[in-house]
């Protein structure tokens, strides 16, 4: 085998490390997360009643319905691969295995992305079972949906959202204390902008600015057309999020790699905050 | 031990005679808040200062100081945790801040505070931690009951959570680790200190063993001297950042002409072994 296909290979195993720990941790922490899922969907109904509230003509409710629906879930998707790799050293800080793992003979880039591809399937799972949850409890009608062009969508925009959490990952790696909190903000101004529930459009001009370099935005649209009108994917809604997530990944890494030297200049890549 | 892992050999690529270390004037300083000097005052403290040595390979060296003394600070250069201020340091000829990939795969590390999930049990965790150095799921099915076999680890609690583990337990799955990943530069740091006297004594003799068997070449900071002296070849003090001498015990006795190393440190440096400065913990790492 050649040299470079050793390092291809280790590379390879090293991610399938990464999901594996986590697959462990889940595993261990199962009670939490089960707990979690359980906040998430009593959350999402409370949102997607309140179409049933509005006073609406049975065919308007039903579409109101879904359009909250799935902004809930594709929120609760993509919020939670934010957050996993978000907390790539929150977690190593807490454990106190920050150092063994970045002493370990993995690049950063493999490191990051096997959180990525954990954040991906884990977010996939609970998603689906969010969706079937809230559907069977409030029985929506989805005659049209194309799940197929949604799933696929969704899988685009995780790319982006990936690449935005690599960004946010480096805020604990330079700021123990506060690192993780500002990561909430990051998270919370995406909430906001991206139409999760509301049309961008009812946002402030200054606002829909900003919606447009969110990849939540056209995965919203588009999970939504497909849901609710089986639209299948748009292009409209495909080209944004491909250069968002070309610009996303190598930015992201670029970002911690400056992080992670500016931490090991100032010792603060260490166990304790 | 005939099963376990193949150590990585660096002499593929490394002529002989190039040392396992090799460290020359190398500095490391950390900014600290100086509350004395005002509210946003801030200060440069030197933790490492000019600190120059080599290490043969096979050899076991013990560093030697107090809390502060800047012996945290020289592993974690050494492991590619921190970026030098000056100086440098070579790994099997492998300059260690630049080159961090090639060294962390022969290096390896044990510290005082054994560093698992908590929640995962001693396989996982060390599942986890083979799957970095390339080792695959068909590897590590027989490997890792045998390594953790090897360090005197009960079977039946293989698969119990880290947290349920006591702390001389947890160490010897730190030992199992770095053993797994065959490193042939093993930093030890203060491996030994919290633990009971039996499980120190049976951490000291897995060191030799390894040594011995394993050929790996073993930088042992301590605070403790009589371990030092049984496990080392050469033995060095490093004081508030400085390393005073690096040298055989005997030779240590011998140009101080004292009977043991405590009073070759306080010969060496005017104060007793446990006797410290306040600013002494500004130097350390977690300062």
């Amino acid at each position: 085998m050649s040299e470079f296909a050793l390092t291809v290979r280790h590379e390879l195993v090293g991610l399938g490390g990464i999901v594996e720990r986590n697959i462990y941790l889940t595993k261990r922490y199962l009670l939490w997360d089960v707990a979690f899922l359980v906040w998430t969907i009593a959350n999402t109904l409370t949102i997607v009643f309140i179409a049933r509230g509005v006073g609406l003509s049975a065919a308007a409710q039903n579409s109101l319905e879904t359009k909250l629906l799935v902004g809930g879930v594709i929120w609760a998707f993509l919020g939670i691969i934010f957050e996993i790799v978000t907390e790539t050293v929150a977690w190593e800080r807490w454990e106190g295995t920050i150092e063994y793992t970045f002493m370990a003979p993995v690049s950063r880039p493999v490191h990051l992305i096997g959180m990525g591809v954990y954040a991906v399937i884990y977010g996939l799972l609970r998603a689906g079972i969010l969706f079937v949850a809230v559907v069977a409890f409030i029985g929506i009608h989805l005659p049209q949906a194309d799940y197929g062009a949604a799933l696929a969508l969704l899988a685009i925009a995780s790319v982006s959202f990936i690449g935005i959490g690599m960004m946010c990952a480096v805020l604990p790696l330079i700021s123990p204390e506060k690192g993780t909190q500002l990561g909430f903000i990051a998270q919370g101004l995406m909430l906001v902008v991206s139409g999760v529930y509301y049309p961008v459009s009812v946002l402030p001009h200054w606002m829909q600015w900003i919606a447009t370099i969110s990849p939540a935005t056209y995965a919203l649209r588009g999970d939504r057309a497909s849901v609710l009108h089986g639209a299948g994917i748009a292009w409209a809604d495909v080209w944004p999020l491909l250069v968002i997530g070309a610009a996303a990944i190598p930015l992201g890494l670029v970002i911690f790699r400056l992080g992670e030297r500016y931490a090991k200049k100032h010792g603060k890549l260490k166990r304790s905050g | 031990m005939s099963t376990l892992a193949t150590p990585i050999s660096p002499h593929r690529c490394v002529p002989a005679e190039t040392p396992a270390v090799e460290v020359r004037e190398l500095r490391k300083d950390f900014v600290r808040r100086d509350r004395k000097a005002g509210l946003f005052a801030r200060k440069r403290w030197p933790a490492l200062e000019d600190v120059t040595f080599t290490m043969a390979r096979g050899e076991c060296v013990a560093i030697l100081g107090q809390n502060g003394s800047g012996k945290s600070t020289l592993v974690r250069l050494l492991s590619t945790l921190l970026i030098n201020d000056g100086g440098e340091a070579r790994i099997f000829g492998h300059d260690a801040f630049h080159e961090t990939r090639a060294i962390r795969r022969l290096v390896n590390r044990v510290s005082v505070e054994a560093s698992f999930f908590k929640k995962m049990s001693a396989a996982e965790n060390l599942s986890y931690a083979a799957r970095f150095y390339g080792m695959t799921p068909r590897q590590t099915r027989d490997l890792i009951p045998e390594i953790l076999a090897r360090v005197g680890f009960p079977p039946d609690r293989r698969n119990e959570a880290m947290e349920h583990l006591s702390r001389g337990m947890q160490q010897k799955v730190a030992l199992a680790r770095a053993l797994l990943t065959s490193p042939v530069l093993l930093l030890l740091d203060e491996p030994t200190t919290g633990l009971d006297p039996r499980s120190k004594l049976e951490v000291q003799e897995f060191i030799k063993e390894v040594r011995r068997l394993h050929d790996a070449t073993i930088l042992l900071c301590t605070h403790d001297m009589n371990e030092a002296e049984a496990l080392a070849d050469r033995i060095g003090i490093l004081d508030r950042g400085r390393l005073l001498f690096l040298e055989p015990v005997e030779d240590v006795k011998r140009r101080f002409g004292v009977d043991t190393l405590e009073e070759a440190f306080f010969a060496a440096t005017g104060r007793s072994f446990e006797e410290e400065h306040e600013d002494d913990e500004q130097r350390e790492v977690f300062g």
